[in-house]
């Protein structure tokens, strides 16, 4: 009887200390991952990002490790955490994006999404990944595109033609000038392009969330980029899916970079040689001085 | 006897060439009917349009909003009633369907066209506006359009209906509603509608609204013959 008792006492005592063991070996990262019976097949998909061939099943791989808890398991923008987040997460299953080098409504090329991802967005939660390698982003590229019909049924967007940066001169500042005004940019820019122009304050996004308008006072920054090509194209082809639009049919490719010029010269804290040649005028030395002094704290708080 | 053949000869071409313009099912069937509402629908509130004086100036009184506009007898304006089953699709013809931006108002407010039909945008104003659709199926494109700029050609290769808006002026509001075939009518005052020319078929007529829905009825057509549908809508006092 007690040795019976006794072996008893010893097996149960063996098996709770086994337990935990073998529940442990059954998952040895310790995260959960979509059981395999669930996870839906991945599809075969490539990207071509430089000279970096991305491949779909490795980017599902990093996307359910870095990507989804934001932009959901299917890629319709509604993860975890959307509902703490403005602007949304991107949604891939309708492909509609900020920053392109294609026409308004087209697709974007592999290498503006490697870009978007790269650089990510600023005032918004979609931090910088340069912490990804280049290999890394591409296969997320194409992962990102097995999400959205539409990569299979359109043909790629087609880059537009950015002619060379002419140099910067008064004469490009001051057509910029007029653009400016003749194009309404002021609109929703405000006539100083603090994002507090008449309509700034009821823009709303495609998808009915309320957005402000770029403050071109706040920093140097765009959320497309942070080059004088980079603001080229954010205007020539428009921000899809936000209230800013495609100026392509209107502006002439020459004219862009007056535009381009007149709008670093708003940046006023920002040191760069359209506001160093504007600030040598009596004009745009007054205008500057004005600004710095006059504060306002509208439109998107973009940090320099 | 040569006039009694000339006579005959003559009727017998003018009959074919009467039977060649009407097309080859002159008749067919028609479907029409009125599309009314029940209940009291919200009353429309006049826009402000004061952050752009260039197109408040052109009203003596402000207009009203349009998402829901009432006619006599209890009638609902503005409801799109097409064959959504039942017919094959169209080719699009070759005219272009017109949207124009005046007033700050979209004209017409509902744009009904055919799937891969020109469309042509034009901005009459002296402000510039943004066209600004929102499809959810077709590709959804933003172009600016200043004053004096040429009509902007578009066209879209899936059925959907989906607004349209411009960013710069918040209360401009319209429908783009792209259809499979050439069978729809627009409402109007009294809010009749009439489908014609419908060969021998069962077809599923419907009506959209853009704030009450849609709603859809069977109908079969034998013969030449006209069959009445109608619709009604139930009115949301919001």
């Amino acid at each position: 009887m007690r040795i019976r008792k006794c072996s008893l006492v010893f097996a149960s005592f063996v098996t709770l200390l086994l337990a935990p063991v073998l529940a442990f070996a059954q998952t040895p990262s310790g995260q959960k991952a979509p059981a395999a019976s669930k996870a839906p097949p991945v599809e075969q998909m490539e990207a071509h990002v430089g000279n970096v061939t991305g491949e779909s099943q490795a980017g599902a791989k990093l996307y359910y490790r870095y990507c989804w808890g934001c932009h959901g398991a299917r890629g319709d923008g509604n993860g975890e955490n959307a509902p703490y987040v403005t602007p949304l997460p991107r949604n891939f299953v309708t492909a509609v994006f900020k920053c392109r080098s294609t026409v308004t409504g087209f697709l974007p090329t592999d290498e503006d999404l490697a870009d978007s991802i790269r650089r990510g967005f600023i005032t918004s939660n979609m931090p910088s990944w340069i912490s990804l390698t280049d290999q890394n982003r591409a296969d997320l590229v194409a992962f990102i595109k097995t999400f959205s019909p539409r990569w299979k049924t359109e043909k790629p967007g087609t880059p537009i033609t950015v002619p060379p940066e002419p140099a910067v001169t008064l004469a490009s500042i001051q057509h910029g000038k007029e653009l400016f005004t003749k194009l309404e940019c002021w609109k929703c820019h405000g006539p100083e392009g603090r994002g507090d122009g008449p309509s700034a304050s009821t823009l709303t996004d495609s998808n009915d969330q309320p957005i402000r308008p770029y403050n071109f006072y706040t920093g140097y920054r765009f959320k497309c980029g942070t080059t004088n090509h980079d603001l080229y194209k954010i205007f020539m082809t428009g921000v899809d899916g936000t209230p800013m639009p495609s100026f392509a049919d209107v502006v002439k490719p020459e004219e862009a970079w007056d535009l381009v010029h007149y709008l670093r010269t708003l940046q006023i804290w920002h040191k760069s040689p359209e506001l160093a040649l504007w600030e040598s005028t009596p004009e745009g030395a007054a205008m500057v001085k004005a600004e710095k002094v006059h504060q306002t704290y509208t439109g998107s708080g973009i940090h320099p | 006897m040569r006039m009694k053949y000339v006579v005959l000869a003559g009727l017998a071409m003018l009959a074919a060439s009467a039977m060649a313009i009407a097309g080859p099912n002159p008749t067919g069937g028609t479907v029409s009917g009125k599309v009314t509402y029940e209940g009291t629908p919200a009353k429309m509130k006049p826009i402000d349009m004061s952050k752009e004086p260039s197109c408040a100036k052109m009203y003596s009184t402000p207009p009203l909003a349009e998402t829901v506009v009432t006619g006599s007898g209890n009638s609902l304006e503005n409801v799109v009633v097409y064959v959504s089953a039942g017919a094959p699709d169209d080719t699009a013809p070759s005219t272009a369907a017109v949207f124009t931006q005046k007033g700050c108002r979209y004209i017409p407010h509902l744009l009904v066209f055919q799937v891969n039909q020109e469309i042509k945008i034009q901005n009459e104003d002296q402000t510039s506006h943004n066209i600004h659709p929102l499809p959810k199926l077709n590709r959804e494109w933003n172009k600016s359009q200043p004053p004096g700029t040429p009509p902007i050609s578009e066209k879209y290769d899936k059925a959907e209906i989906f607004p349209v808006k411009c960013n710069v002026h918040p209360w401009m509001h319209g429908t783009f509603a792209v259809l499979k075939n050439s069978h729809f009518a627009v409402t109007g005052d009294g809010g009749a509608f009439s489908l014609a020319n419908l060969p021998p078929g069962k077809y599923t007529i419907t009506a959209w609204h853009e704030s009450y829905g849609d709603q859809s009825q069977e109908v079969t057509i034998s013969g030449s013959e006209t069959k009445t549908v109608n619709f009604v809508f139930k009115a949301k006092p919001y």
